[in-house]
């Protein structure tokens, strides 16, 4: 290391501005921590990365089934709404939960070296991305065996993962904030995702939904998140300029929001781990 | 603003003595630390929120560390000796930046590394080299001082046959020295020390301590926390006895460790 460190517990910044200055200095270790988890989930298997594709592949295939036979929805292409939509939804799941085990994960050593709080939610949004981006090749390729159009709003997918990435880190900070008090909140946190699930769009077309339930639709953050992800390559729609900045706003609404209270409250945290 | 020592010249004319510069690296201003502790743990939130509405939520302080005030000087070795629960890991997290005191000051100048608990960052799965640049990473190096530093890492832990190899497929010495072999891959100019010297065997050992030799000669300031009076005698210049919490003695090593051999009878 070049130069001199210099700490002074009496003259901090801001945790929010500190917390970022530190994450930046240690974004290796979040690249690492990045790359651990892709290579320990490919160790693990045997099918290697075959697995991230066969997975929402065999998926697709039972729930098509289930679904389009058993219910009847008249949705042309219901394979890709279905990937397209579980896919993002995979992604928030997934990721939020991962931030939580490994704040546990971590516990033990952020009582005993001086690491940056925010390194394991950071992480585990990466990891979520690389999953997400790994996800798109099934997808595509399902999109070419069915016949679906490509659609040129395709171009809007980036705006949508990055408002999506934005809400998820902000609840994943939440959520730690919380998890590193009371570990069965996790737990909880679970049944609350299975009731989100269902209640969200993902699997069947918005229109079923009856009536009354329409403020809730409005109100949900991953209704809309599910749809700016989903509209590009299903509909070859994006959401609409309002809905657009209504989403915006509330994704890092939430994600300053998150980072505010995680990184106000991460030095008490390190009491509780 | 050091509380009045008695035996404090004694360790100032040591320091003078063998030539060190006056500036300190480390500085602490009264640093007390005091953690609310539950008189019942609660470890989930449905009994939180029980005990809440019934108002049970009844909580006691208490101070890991109470108005410490320490200064160490560039290439000093402290020793930091006490029984149990005296506060000496707490005095290292405190100055590794681990807690936040919550009152007084800490003032750092330099780069800390600690050396504590080795290894506690592995992952079996791995192999040895991503290991390696994941623990290195874990202590704040970029990836490239990583890999300008990776051939001396192995060649100190002596593992380059299995470097490629998972980590679970280690003895729990070659885990012990392959990090200790990171956490010492660098000079930091302070270095904190956990009792952890008895790494690996006889040879490697040998090793480790020509390694913090090394590290003494090029001026690092190290603070060694201990509860073995014998190994503070044969490093340290200077020691700090803690009693709960509190600054029982410091100065000069054969003084403190004398008394504090006393008090232990």
């Amino acid at each position: 290391m070049v130069g001199e460190v210099i700490y002074d517990s009496a003259r901090r910044p801001p945790p929010f501005w500190e917390e970022w200055i530190a994450l930046w200095a240690y974004r290796d270790l979040v690249r690492q921590l990045v790359a651990r988890d892709i290579k320990v989930r490919y160790k693990r298997s045997a099918l290697g990365v075959a697995w991230s594709m066969l997975n929402p592949l065999l998926m697709m295939v039972v729930l098509t089934l289930v679904f389009s036979h058993l219910f009847r929805w008249n949705l042309p292409n219901y394979p890709v709404y279905l990937l397209a939509g579980t896919t993002l939804w995979n992604f928030f799941a997934q990721t939020t939960t991962l931030a939580t085990q490994y704040l546990v994960w971590g516990g033990s050593l952020l009582t005993r070296i001086y690491v940056p709080r925010t390194v394991f939610a950071v992480s585990a949004l990466g990891t979520g991305l690389v999953n997400l981006a790994l996800t798109l090749i099934p997808l595509g390729l399902i999109m070419l065996v069915t016949g679906a159009p490509f659609h040129l709003t395709m171009v809007f997918l980036p705006l949508a993962v990055i408002l999506a990435a934005a809400f998820t880190l902000g609840v994943s900070l939440l959520l730690s904030s919380v998890a590193a008090v009371f570990p069965d909140i996790i737990e909880m946190y679970q049944v609350i995702l299975t009731a989100w699930y269902f209640l969200t769009p993902v699997f069947y077309p918005t229109e079923i939904l009856p009536a009354q339930y329409s403020l809730w639709l409005t109100l949900n953050p991953m209704h809309h998140l599910v749809s700016a992800f989903r509209g590009p390559i299903y509909a070859g729609s994006f959401l609409s300029p309002t809905g657009f900045l209504a989403t915006a706003i509330l994704a890092v609404g939430v994600l300053g929001l998150g980072w505010l209270i995680f990184t106000a409250r991460a030095d008490k945290l390190i009491y509780r781990l | 603003m050091m509380k009045p020592d008695r035996t404090l010249p004694a360790a100032v004319h040591l320091a003078s003595e063998a030539g060190l510069t006056t500036e300190p690296v480390i500085r602490l201003d009264s640093v007390s630390v005091c953690f609310r502790v539950p008189l019942e743990p609660i470890r989930s939130f449905k009994e939180y929120a029980i005990r809440r509405i019934r108002g049970q939520l009844d909580s006691r302080e208490v101070w890991a560390l109470k108005d410490v005030s320490l200064e160490v000087k560039r290439g000093e070795i402290l020793g930091i000796i006490g029984r149990n629960g005296s506060g000496k890991s707490t005095l290292l997290r405190v100055i590794a930046r681990v807690l936040r005191p919550t009152s007084g000051r800490v003032r750092i100048n330099g780069r800390v590394a600690p050396l504590l608990e080795l290894g506690g960052g592995f992952h079996p799965e791995l192999t040895g080299r991503e290991n390696v640049f994941l623990n290195a990473t874990l202590l704040g190096y970029s990836q490239r001082e990583v890999a300008a530093r990776f051939d001396w890492i192995v060649d100190f832990a002596e593992l380059w046959e299995f470097i490629d190899a998972p980590l679970r497929t280690y003895s729990t010495g070659m885990v012990a020295r392959l990090g200790f072999a990171v956490a010492t891959a660098w000079e930091p100019e302070i270095l904190l020390v956990d009792e952890v010297l008895a790494v690996g065997d006889q040879a490697f050992q040998k090793k480790c301590q020509a390694r913090l030799a090394e590290f003494r000669r090029a001026e690092t300031t190290i603070l060694l926390v201990s509860h073995n009076p014998q190994l503070v005698r044969g490093l340290c210049g200077r020691v700090l006895w803690l009693d709960s919490g509190r600054v029982r003695a410091s100065g000069d090593t054969d003084t403190i460790t004398a008394l504090y051999e006393e008090g232990m009878c």
